[in-house]
């Protein structure tokens, strides 16, 4: 008896972690209570992820609407700066990733590996388009008149990200950076079978200057979180990447209630593929603004 | 009304010969290059809102009409996207070109089935039908240069519903685009005003476009459903009511159709303390009485700084005494005719019930024609945020005033709606037009002007006016395949 417990002693009990929400910038519990396993591919108990409710969906809509002024308002420059800031952090963090992604998809280490640098080079790429979207997709329109038009992109508002469910790090990364690197907040569902990822990225956003409510991250039932979400009045757009087809049709239909821009799920071969910008102008709209140019030194007022 | 307030300014009639047009008798559907009758045999009249009169008798589409055009936009859908975008270009050109040729008849047809001032479609609508098709002719060949990646491809058969408000322009928004990018189209004109595409159906024969790329269907909203339920219709475009845009949407739902969705608005029309009040007050009359305020656009609130409210109001009433309301067709005519007795009634029970909530309600002295549908512009004081007349979007000549103090107040104010079409900003102040404009959650933004349009000028709202851009290069977006 003894031998034994001297042996045990020996080898060190490992640390587990509770995984919580990101919401707000803080990382509560699901107000439910509740949490479900959540597994590696073999089936072997990895943790217990909160379970959100409905409850912590809408918490999560007051949290977004309400970084939206500051983020959106923030110059391009700025949100370039944070977003990169997030990819340090992000390789700073790489085992910790490569860990939790090697488990929630079964891939080697070296696969694993190759999955993560992907994700903070995709962030990275996403970093930099902050400052240049504008340029690409607005512009000046030569108007038959004496106006000066103008057309720029701005950010539709709260958006609410069902991130794929089969690539559970470099997939999230890459419907939820676009949604904010425009000035959007975020409002991100986790994979629903492995959304360890997610929730760690939620510690990396809350170290990495994001402020609080930019990014809100969610765990739990796919279907049961973004229900709320779509018949939310609050929330401006929706990302189905995450949503099987009969689900996305069912959100469809509940997001036709304030028109919400729909991003629908689109079959993806290979998220390592370089991205085009048409997940950043989903969530974009266009404002045109017209001013009189007048002409100087002429009679008559045209203002 | 100009005859009791300004008698020392009477003009003459200034009546535009409607004899430079030829109307049919009858009409029927234009389905694959030919005019047929509606399946079921069914048809419709449509009559002259000035007067009353039926002008013409138009074959009704109902859903196997809906099919056999789609069919026929189907067939020629393969030859006319494989064309090279340089001959679509010219097929493009030369609509314009006939349209510019017949734009008299064309303005004189639009104003007797329309209601609107002839001046309106003679300077306004038809001028910009024509830029609409010469702006995409020449996008047709340079489609790799839009920005959306090389080699776009098109999406397959177009089916558009338009709405009565702009009929041939909105049709110009529409095929125009829908051409260039090498779709074919169906178009559903509204009920009360389906001459002009019909009309259009001649110019497309006239241009030698091949058969079916230019489908026309004119009917009622059964046919404008089947439209966009249609299974083989590869993109939906609607102009209209935000009710139906969200119908639409939920109908469109788990396919994969790709929608835009142009609707309402209850835009704000802000004037700060420093705006140059006559311009300003130009801008207003502009922004809520052009086409009788049927206008999605329209700046329907105004919202005046209140150090100059009673100053702008009594410059406001000064000048809409001087608006002249009557025949259409009469060159000096600025307020036409509402479009049809069901819109007539629709924006008499909105003011009505303005009146009944505690606005005040003000029109000019004012005469109306006996026969036709008639309003007078009016307008609406004391009207607070909760007012239905601030709220719902009346689509007609009615303009609710409503004061603020700071621009943060204007702001709020202008933003709380769940509409984001338009608004306008009147001040001396260039830093704050551009503090203002970026703060307001609208798609176009008029400062010191407004309701311009141009086809190189993107269109569209945020929140639930809809999603998607017409015209210029954001336009395109609509219909190519830019994944």
């Amino acid at each position: 008896m003894s031998d034994k417990t001297d042996k045990t002693e020996q080898q060190r009990l490992s640390v587990f972690k509770t995984y919580k929400l990101y919401v707000g910038g803080k990382f509560p519990r699901s107000e439910s209570g509740r949490v479900y396993e959540v597994t590696d591919a073999k089936g072997k108990w990895l943790a217990n992820a909160p379970q959100s409710s409905r409850k912590d969906a809408r918490d999560a809509v007051v949290a977004a609407r309400k970084a939206f002024g500051g983020w959106s308002g923030a110059t391009a420059y700025n949100r370039g700066q944070i977003l990169y800031r997030v990819a340090e952090m992000l390789e700073g963090r790489k085992g910790q990733f490569v860990h939790e992604v090697a488990d929630a998809e079964g891939l080697s280490k070296s696969k694993a590996a190759e999955q993560v640098e992907a994700t903070i080079d995709r962030w990275v790429w996403y970093a930099g388009w902050t400052d240049k979207i504008a340029q690409v997709v607005g512009g000046g329109n030569p108007v038959a008149g004496p106006y000066f038009n103008l057309s720029s992109p701005e950010p539709t508002g709260v958006v609410a990200v069902l991130a794929p469910q089969e690539s559970s790090f470099l997939g999230l990364v890459s419907v939820l950076a676009p949604v904010i690197a425009t000035g959007n907040t975020a409002i991100v569902i986790a994979s629903e079978r492995s959304p360890l990822p997610a929730l760690s990225l939620g510690e990396v956003l809350a170290t990495s200057d994001v402020p609080g409510g930019v990014v809100n991250v969610l765990s739990g039932r796919t279907a049961e979180i973004a229900a709320p979400l779509a018949a939310h009045q609050d929330v401006n757009a929706i990302d189905l990447a995450g949503a099987d087809d009969v689900l996305a049709k069912e959100l469809e239909i509940a997001a036709a209630d304030n028109l919400k821009r729909v991003l629908r799920p689109q079959p993806v071969d290979d998220w390592t593929a370089t991205p085009g910008t048409d997940r950043m102008t989903a969530f974009l709209e266009t404002k045109t603004v017209w001013h009189p140019t007048g002409s100087l030194g002429a009679s008559g007022s045209s203002y | 009304m100009a005859s009791t307030t300004a008698s020392a300014f009477e003009y003459a009639p200034a009546p535009e010969s409607r004899s430079v047009v030829d109307i049919a008798p009858s009409y029927g559907l234009f389905i694959d290059g030919e005019f047929t009758e509606a399946a079921d045999g069914k048809v419709f009249k449509t009559v002259s809102p000035s007067t009353e009169e039926v002008l013409s008798e138009i074959a009704q589409a109902g859903e196997a009409d809906v099919d056999r055009a789609v069919r026929a936009a189907r067939k020629a859908f393969g030859k006319w996207s494989a064309l090279p975008g340089s001959e679509r270009a010219k097929y493009l050109f030369r609509i314009a070109r006939i349209i510019q040729e017949r734009s008299r008849e064309l303005a004189v047809l639009e104003t007797l089935d329309n209601g609107k001032p002839i001046k309106e479609t003679r300077d306004a609508d038809l001028p910009l039908v024509a830029a609409h098709f010469f702006y995409y002719a020449g996008w047709a060949d340079k489609l790799d240069h839009a920005g959306f990646g090389v080699d776009p491809k098109p999406l397959g058969v177009a089916g558009q519903v338009i709405p009565w408000n702009f009929p041939l322009l909105m049709l110009a928004w529409k095929i125009a685009p829908a051409l260039a990018t090498g779709n074919t189209v169906v178009l559903k004109p509204a009920e009360t005003t389906p001459l002009s595409a019909l009309f259009f159906a001649d110019v497309c024969r006239q241009a030698g476009l091949p058969k079916g790329v230019v489908n026309i269907l004119p009917g009622y909203g059964d046919a404008g459903a089947a439209l966009v339920a249609h299974p083989d219709v590869n993109k939906v475009a609607f102009t209209g009511s935000t009710a139906v845009g969200k119908a639409i949407a939920r109908q469109v739902a788990g396919s994969h159709k790709k929608v835009t969705l142009e609707l309402g608005g209850k835009g704000a029309n802000i004037v700060f303390d420093d705006a140059p009040i006559d311009q300003a007050v130009e801008g207003i009359v502009s922004g809520i009485f052009f086409n009788q305020g049927q206008v999605c656009c329209a700046g329907s609130r105004l919202l005046v700084q209140e150090s100059i409210q009673d100053e702008l109001l009594e410059s406001l009433k000064r000048r809409l005494a001087t608006l002249r309301l009557g025949d259409p067709l009469d060159k000096n005519t600025d307020i036409g005719a509402i479009n049809s007795a069901e819109q007539l009634s629709r924006i008499t029970t909105l003011v009505e019930q303005g009146e009944a909530e505690g606005a005040e309600r003000w029109s000019p002295d004012c005469e109306l024609p006996t026969s036709g549908y008639w309003f007078a512009p009016t307008l609406f004081t004391n009207v607070t945020q909760a007012h239905t007349v601030a709220r719902d979007e009346i689509f007609g000549p009615v303009l609710s005033v409503l004061s603020f103090r700071t621009p943060e107040e204007a702001v709020a104010k202008a933003n709380n709606t769940p509409y984001g079409l338009s608004a306008g900003i009147w001040t001396e102040k260039g830093s704050r037009i551009l503090a203002v404009a970026s703060r307001l959650r609208a798609g176009v933004i008029w400062s010191n002007t407004f309701n311009k349009f141009d086809p190189t000028s993107p269109f569209g709202g945020y929140k639930e006016s809809g999603f998607g851009r017409e015209g210029g290069r954001h336009g395109l977006e609509a219909y190519l395949d830019v994944r």
